[in-house]
């Protein structure tokens, strides 16, 4: 009983929010009879239009592709490079200024090197991609080398363990919620980047969707339509990257 | 020579900062015999920390040696397990995981064996699957204890080990490391700044002086175990001791 009026509270009030705001929608675009701007019906129906023929699920599949690859790429680079640079400091003064200096260089600032060096195939949002999300996966991952408690490190060096066992059973498993965090941030970004360089460049993706859906006949009805499946996907992308802090071995980092 | 376990000869330490110089510790010397326990009282902020933190060869001294078996001591080793204030058990690993911790090769026979033969004895049975945000403060200290105790280490060092623990479960793991302590003969170091812990378990006691600190007496304790603090003898001793840290 208890627990269902909980959950109850959790939904409702962002569910009112929600309906308050398409029912606004609605009442504007009605009182100015837009001929352009949608009813949140013609988007529900611009985005059954798209489900139908099949090109949507085409370009969602383009475009995680896409997040995907480069994405994959970045977690393969970052980690163990944060985890070298977190751990010889050399490497850290080394390598930290250039990546500080890369990293708040927007990704879209890229987009023109990109087809310079990778045409407007499938290759140049996955190197945009991969440019936006490995480094605040590297930054997080050498934070959470840095911040690992000296006292397990001491620890270790008492019962005078391998280099292995230190790695795999003490400094892995202690930067592995940071390594989650940056997975996280990686994929945020990822996500938001794939849609812009594929608004520029490419003939799919759901950011091409968007362009073309503009540019065939004004079709702001799938234009919008694009833009909440994009954002759901964000969602759910997200929501599936938090499912790993349920791991057992990083729980610790979450209870106080 | 031959049955002294640890030799600490002349040790001298400062922490330098843009102030200058800060003397720690000024010229402290004394032995544990093998199978010994030796507590360390002193005021809190006199370095005690910081001797101990040199003897176990996790830091560096200015002066002096501290020789183990004869041998000088240069770094820490599994010879000497440190159990400190706040405790060393990995959080990210099991009960089951964390005692095996520091068991390497196959030189120890059955490791889940020897895990399961101290976990019985500091009384975690049926938490070695747990983890350790799961276990009270208590219940981590006999983790971080039977950890140490797998390795079979020669010496316990031990900085203020149950100090973070409420009093009851304080007085209760002192007790129980005692009768750990009657089963196994370790050599332990004990800092603390509980007179009453140390006359209670150390064979015994040296006070020390404030910052920068020196030893400024020794008191054995011959009292038969197990001990009453409540007794004439102890209570004796107990003030004797405070008098000389200044109380």
């Amino acid at each position: 009983m208890r627990a269902s009026s909980a959950t109850l509270t959790k939904i409702v009030p962002p569910t009112v929010v929600i309906l308050l705001l398409i029912a606004m929608w609605w009442i504007v675009v009605v009182k100015n009879d837009s001929a352009i701007f949608p009813t949140p019906w013609q988007v529900v129906a611009g985005i059954f239009e798209l489900g139908q023929d099949g090109t949507l699920a085409e370009h969602i599949g383009a475009s995680l592709f896409r997040v995907g690859t480069g994405f994959g790429l970045a977690f393969l680079v970052a980690v163990p490079l944060g985890l070298w640079m977190g751990w010889v400091s050399g490497a850290f003064r080394t390598l930290n200024p250039i990546f500080q200096m890369l990293r708040p260089i927007s990704p879209i600032a890229w987009i023109p090197i990109a087809i310079l060096w990778f045409g407007v195939g499938d290759l140049s949002p996955i190197f945009l991609i991969f440019i936006s999300s490995v480094f605040p996966m590297i930054v997080q991952t050498t934070a959470g080398v840095h911040m690992i408690d000296r006292r397990y490190l001491r620890a270790a060096a008492n019962f005078g363990v391998s280099r292995w066992v230190l790695f795999s059973r003490v400094v892995i498993p202690a930067v592995l919620p940071e390594i989650i965090v940056g997975i996280r941030i990686g994929i945020g970004v990822a996500w938001l980047v794939v849609v812009a360089a594929e608004m520029i460049a490419l003939r799919s993706g759901l950011g091409y969707l968007i362009i073309d859906s503009r540019n065939a006949g004004n079709r702001y009805d799938l234009v919008i339509a694009s833009m909440i499946i994009i954002g759901a996907i964000g969602l759910l992308l997200d929501g599936t990257t938090r499912l790993l802090e349920r791991l057992k071995t990083v729980k610790w980092r979450y209870v106080r | 020579m031959s049955d002294k376990k640890i030799v600490v000869d002349g040790l001298t330490k400062s922490f330098f900062s843009n102030q200058g110089a800060l003397p720690v510790i000024n010229g402290v010397s004394f032995s544990v015999d093998d199978g010994e326990f030796v507590a360390i009282v002193g005021p809190s902020g006199c370095g005690k920390s910081t001797l101990m933190n040199i003897i176990a060869g996790f830091e560096r001294q200015d002066f002096g040696w501290v020789k183990v078996d004869g041998v000088e001591r240069v770094g820490p080793s599994a010879k000497g397990i440190m159990i400190s204030q706040h405790g060393s058990v990995f959080p990210w690993l099991t009960v089951q995981q964390n005692l095996i911790f520091g068991l390497k090769g196959n030189g120890h026979g059955d490791k889940g064996a020897l895990a399961k033969h101290y976990a019985a004895m500091v009384g975690l049975k049926g938490f070695e699957a747990a983890y350790p945000h799961e276990l009270s403060g208590g219940m981590l200290k006999r983790v971080e204890l039977a950890r140490a105790l797998v390795v079979k280490p020669e010496i316990l060092y031990m900085d203020e080990p149950f100090s973070a623990l409420d009093a009851l479960t304080s007085l209760r793991m002192r007790t129980e490391l005692q009768r750990i302590l009657d089963e196994e003969r370790h050599t332990v170091l004990l800092i603390t700044h509980d007179v009453e812990e140390a006359i209670y378990m150390a064979d015994s006691i040296i006070a020390l002086s404030p910052r920068p600190t020196t030893i400024r007496n020794t008191f054995r304790v011959s009292l038969p175990h197990p001990r009453k603090i409540s007794s004439p003898e102890a209570q004796g001793l107990r003030e004797a001791i405070l008098r000389e840290l200044g109380l």
